[in-house]
């Protein structure tokens, strides 16, 4: 492999990996406050559009990723009417809230099918970027791929090492004695689900405004519910979750490396292997007794009616 | 074109939530019946009306009827719609709302298209790309591997690296014979061109699109073409600064600095004079493979290109409209060695193999 062929190889990994990973961020938040939203696809496809939308009417990308977060969490809002106050089923609902990200954003979105869109601009540092082979890959990207790592330790540091993460975490795992302490738990579930909605709109976004900047009806292409995937892949702890997107798009660029290279493996075997090596991990890291059922919240999926 | 059924699992999944969406939509939005002396003629897609390929093209085509036809037809449609058992559905559907005539546009149609014209004898179906027929079901499709020999041309003729990059769905014949075709185009004009090949194994998945785009080119390769719907590679051409092709309609404004041409599926001759016919009765369960010559595949004017390539490009897109030149007349030489002559039609519809040259092993 020349430097140049693996530089293309690496950075369509990046490229292919940053959306998986922002959704997942989100989808990791809202479940570990107990609240399992299945309409990972639907928030996503709905901050593409609005992405899209706005960076094209505006010229400017950026209020297209602002517009595609909110965008996200505003379709998230129903979710959670529905399902923190109204305790609606919460995979019924999830699956409501796919559809309707869909149809919706078809709807949004029809007048702007075909329409060259604005794109995402890769970060230029002078110097820096311009090292050969390191500087594109390390400090040559836009600003979502570094906006999605620094998120990821972002949500690291406050789940596991401060005072907001540990509610988070009782109110996942016990919401009963979280609120005999005294905390709101649909509060906390209401700041989680408007953050998972934000950041699946983030990650639409990346679809439309960086990935392939246009507007397609269904662009995400079931790339939120593998996000819902890697949430459990990684045992809701967001170090996991990074090598578990990155191992994901990593899978899917080699596989398609090693086809173009016309070795003759088979094709449906390198495009299943993003699945395999994903299902294969799941069983390694959930055989290693009892862990993956400890890493579960407790209260996943468990709608919460305070009783006084 | 068609749409193969072994999907991945989540777009499987994808594509049923979309269409049964897409079925309730279109339920709740099916208007009162038109008057009752107008044909009724309906539509089934497979994708969105807005993906500005496949499904796309087809709706332009029953958009020119409305235009040709208007006082005497009404037209709907139902798009989105998973190929299957849901697809029976959707076609009996249009079926008991009174629809006469049925254009079922996706290969995967095909045996819920048969099964729903059992029900229905006197509605004629119409199902495109497949191969089964009854006295009220007819078959269509296109000579696409027509434009594909003709874009292997011009790809080999403007090759620098020598390498084209081939971006491609699933390996069902139609798909196979393109590959065919666009490598005896540019083998035509460049005996020592190599093609690389990738399968994303989906029609629409534009980031998977683009990822592989990008992968050929950091590969070597200088031009780009796909057999799949989006505009994602194209657009990753442009962004590179190389050549490539559309696919099923003109994505022209997406990369007006590197699309040469596109081969547009262009289905609107075919639809008025099908809906004519049943107007006035002259309807027959027939097949048609209608190409170049009877424009049901077009390429827009040729650019991004010297003068010369483009010269003889239109010189062969003219053979081939004559009829003087076949892309598989002649001896054609198996990626195996074994020697083949003058394909007729049921060998192009058949295809499984690859010609001598591309070093890619067929999936099968």
């Amino acid at each position: 492999m020349d430097q140049s062929a693996l530089l293309a190889v690496l950075l369509t990994i990046v490229t292919a990996s940053t959306p998986l990973l922002l959704a997942a961020l989100g989808e990791l938040v809202a479940e570990r406050s107990g609240v399992l939203n299945l309409g990972v696809e639907g928030m996503m496809v709905m901050g593409a559009v609005a992405g899209f939308a706005v960076a094209l009417t505006t010229g400017s990308p950026y209020l297209g990723i602002v517009a595609a977060a909110v965008a996200g969490a505003l379709l998230a809002v129903p979710f959670g009417v529905l399902t923190l106050n109204l305790v609606a089923n919460q995979v019924a609902t999830g699956l409501a809230l796919t559809l309707l990200g869909l149809g919706l954003s078809g709807l949004i979105g029809e007048r702007f099918v075909g329409q060259p869109g604005v794109r995402l601009a890769k970060l230029h540092i002078p110097g820096l970027s311009d090292i050969p082979f390191v500087g594109p890959l390390l400090f040559g990207q836009d600003v979502l791929v570094y906006l999605s790592i620094a998120l990821a330790i972002a949500v690291s540091w406050v789940v596991f090492r401060t005072r907001v993460g540990l509610i988070l975490r009782a109110v996942g795992d016990n919401h009963a004695s979280a609120h005999a302490l005294g905390y709101s738990v649909i509060r906390v579930r209401w700041a989680a689900v408007l953050f998972g909605g934000a950041m699946a709109g983030l990650g639409g976004g990346y679809l439309s405004l960086a990935y392939t900047p246009q507007w397609i009806e269904n662009m995400t292409a079931g790339r939120g519910w593998i996000a819902l995937a890697l949430v459990v892949f990684s045992s809701w702890l967001p170090s996991r979750l990074v090598i578990g997107a990155y191992l994901f798009g990593a899978v899917t660029i080699l596989g398609f490396f090693v086809q173009g290279l016309g070795v003759g493996v088979p094709a449906q075997l390198l495009s299943s292997l993003p699945y395999i090596v994903t299902i294969a991990a799941l069983v390694v890291i959930s055989t290693r007794r009892g862990r993956a059922r400890a890493d579960t919240p407790a209260c996943l999926g468990q709608p919460f009616v305070p009783d006084r | 074109m068609k749409k193969w059924s072994a999907l991945t699992r989540r777009d499987a999944l994808a594509s049923a939530l979309a269409g049964s969406l897409a079925l309730a939509l279109s339920a709740s939005l099916a208007g009162p019946a038109a008057a009752a002396d107008k044909l009724k003629a309906a539509w089934v897609y497979v994708g969105p009306v807005g993906d500005f390929g496949y499904s796309y093209q087809h709706d332009q085509g029953r958009l020119a009827v409305e235009k040709a036809l208007g006082d005497k037809v009404t037209t709907t449609f139902v798009e989105n719609v998973p190929e299957g058992p849901d697809a029976e559905r959707a076609i009996e559907r249009l079926a008991r709302d009174g629809n006469k005539l049925i254009f079922t546009t996706s290969f995967g149609f095909m045996d819920p298209t048969l099964k729903v014209a059992k029900k229905f004898p006197d509605v004629k179906f119409e199902h495109a790309t497949g191969y089964k027929r009854a006295d009220n079901v007819a078959t269509f499709s296109a000579r696409f591997y027509e434009g594909r020999y003709v874009i292997g041309q011009i790809a080999g003729k403007m090759t620098k690296s020598g390498t084209i990059g081939y971006i491609v769905s699933f390996p069902i014949p139609e798909v196979v014979s393109g590959i065919n075709a666009f490598m005896l185009g540019a083998q035509s004009v460049n005996p020592n061109v190599k093609v690389k090949i990738i399968w994303v194994n989906s029609w629409y998945d534009p980031g998977k699109e683009a990822d592989a785009a990008k992968v050929l080119i950091g590969q070597g390769a200088d031009i780009l073409t796909q057999h799949t719907d989006s505009t994602a590679a194209l657009q990753v051409a442009s962004e590179k600064g190389i050549l490539g092709f559309g696919q099923s309609s003109d994505m022209d404004k997406f990369a007006p600095k590197a699309q040469i041409t596109s081969i547009v599926d262009d289905w609107s001759h075919y639809y008025i004079g099908r809906v004519k016919a049943a107007l006035d009765g002259s309807w027959k369960a027939v097949d048609t493979w209608d190409g170049m010559k009877e424009d049901a595949v077009v390429l827009p004017p040729i650019k991004n290109v010297p003068d010369d390539v483009k010269a003889m490009a239109e010189k062969t897109a003219a053979a081939i409209k004559a009829g003087t030149l076949k892309p598989f007349g002649g001896k054609i030489t198996k990626q195996d060695g074994s020697v083949v002559e003058n394909l007729d039609d049921g060998a192009i519809l058949s295809m499984n193999w690859y010609v001598k040259g591309i070093d890619d092993k067929l999936p099968q």
